[in-house]
């Protein structure tokens, strides 16, 4: 097992090396998630007030979007460089490199939803600090489920001519429990008469049962996935 | 050279990669037949044939990346899947591709790959591969600011820091100068004499057969002819216009 891990977080480094290097999954997604959140805001938000529970929907669609768009460039850089073979040839077990990458996804979709929550309370007068410490770990549980799944689905496809098409196909359906959990639970912290603590426990609840399922799910598929 | 000890080879001192009776098919496209050959410690392996005649899939299916649809792959005589991580300490794969992170550096990319092997001197062995790549004095540079020569120099080192005893090299001469050539002819020159098997993909008959102590012909997917090392240029012409005229006289018969 500290085999394993050691291998996952060497991977996950290396990913991040190459991304503090380029920018390019960052800057791309961030300004997309960014984009989303302000066009949303115009449509939603008027006299500096926004219906109650959009902000957390808003939210949700923007570390969604982000998060697909980080997914698919992982990927899309080992195969344009055939280093995901590397990866494959080094002697370490398939879910070594599974979790390596899915640490990998959650870091840029953490550093990403960091960045839209202040923005999100801002432009929607939302309360975000009060509950900050509920928040980070609502978004970090719900961001595990979405790229644990999300991780498999982009290996799988790795070979696929029309991966960036299938991601979201087969993405979205399958976590639209773990969004639905993450919005209700959201909703639920930035209520305008307070946070309802009892709901948020609940739906963080679901979304870390989501969160068992699709890790384990992902660990046990991932070899047979990455063959040729 | 590598040391072809007991302890370095993973409990043998004679490694022998075989493909039995291998056949693999992608959908509706037959990319090998019914191949079978064996490369054993101390030899070379030459895999001539056209462009798409299976060569880069035969070396996948042996660098147990993919698996065969029919026939095994074996490693000393045992299926591939007995061995479960050993064996990828026992190859060194470069692929058609260099497979290099263009954002890190020579040395990073090294580094990276002697963690991921858990080697324990990775320091000093990762020095000593850039200095027999060349690559020393651009150590710190991202692999992006070097031309394709370099990168295949460096994928070269980065497929024998481990010190595989059995080698799968696909095209290794791609990109590389006349000097960087002979460098890699004296490499795996020494890594067969020093004990290790070697299974190689070229077109550059004039190197291939300064390594090879045999040959292999593919084309479409099937074993044409698997012989003794020599001149390759003119067996390869003549099997393959033997080939062209069978393949008319079947349609002819058909």
């Amino acid at each position: 097992m500290t085999a394993v891990l050691a291998a996952a977080w060497q991977i996950a480094r290396k990913d991040f090396t190459v991304e503090a290097r380029s920018r390019e999954i960052i800057a791309t997604a961030a300004f997309f998630a960014v984009a989303c959140v302000l066009v949303f805001s115009f449509s939603l938000v008027t006299d500096g007030r926004a219906p109650e529970g959009v902000a957390a929907g808003v939210l949700w669609v923007g570390v969604a979007f982000a998060g697909t768009l980080s997914l698919g460039r992982l990927f899309e850089r080992e195969r344009a460089h055939d280093t995901l073979r590397v990866l494959l040839l080094a002697p370490v077990e398939r879910p070594a490199v599974y979790l390596g990458k899915l640490l990998a996804v959650v870091m840029l979709m953490t550093a990403i939803a960091a960045l839209l929550l202040p923005f999100t309370g801002l432009l929607f007068d939302q309360a975000v600090a009060r509950v900050a410490g509920w928040l980070a770990v609502v978004l970090l549980a719900g961001i595990i489920g979405f790229a644990a799944i999300g991780t498999l689905f982009a290996a799988m496809l790795g070979r696929s001519r029309s991966r960036d098409v299938l991601l979201p196909v087969l993405l979205y359906p399958m976590a639209v429990p773990v969004l639905i959990a993450g919005v209700r639970a959201t909703a639920a912290l930035l209520e305008a008469a307070g946070p309802d603590l009892a709901t948020a426990r609940l739906w963080l609840g679901i979304i870390a049962a989501f969160d068992a399922v699709f890790v384990t799910l992902a660990l046990w598929t991932f070899e047979a996935v990455m063959e040729e | 050279m590598p040391d072809r000890s007991e302890e370095a080879t993973g409990g043998t001192s004679t490694p022998r990669v075989e493909a039995r009776d291998v056949s693999r098919r992608y959908g509706r496209r037959r990319a090998l037949a019914s191949v079978s050959l064996t490369c054993d410690g101390g030899e070379a392996i030459a895999l001539v044939g056209p462009n798409g005649a299976g060569k880069s899939t035969l070396l996948t299916l042996l660098s147990t990346l993919g698996r065969p649809t029919s026939g095994a792959v074996l490693f000393d005589g045992r299926p591939a899947a007995t061995w479960g991580l050993a064996v990828r300490r026992r190859l060194g794969v470069l692929g058609h591709d260099v497979g290099l992170y263009p954002e890190l550096t020579a040395r990073e990319n090294l580094t990276f790959v002697a963690r991921l092997f858990r080697l324990a001197d990775a320091r000093a062995r990762v020095d000593a591969a850039l200095e027999r790549a060349g690559l020393s004095a651009r150590a710190d540079d991202p692999v992006s600011a070097f031309s394709r020569g370099m990168r295949q120099r460096l994928a070269i080192e980065r497929a024998l820091l481990h010190d595989p005893d059995i080698l799968l090299f696909d095209e290794p001469f791609t990109g590389l100068d006349e000097s960087a050539s002979e460098s890699l002819v004296a490499r795996l020159t020494g890594a067969r004499e020093a004990g290790c098997a070697i299974l190689f993909s070229s077109h550059d008959f004039e190197s291939a057969e300064r390594i090879a102590t045999r040959a292999a012909l593919l084309d479409a997917g099937r074993l044409a002819w698997l012989d003794g090392a020599g001149p390759l240029r003119g067996r390869y012409r003549d099997a393959r216009v033997g080939l062209a005229a069978q393949v008319r006289d079947e349609g002819a018969a058909r």
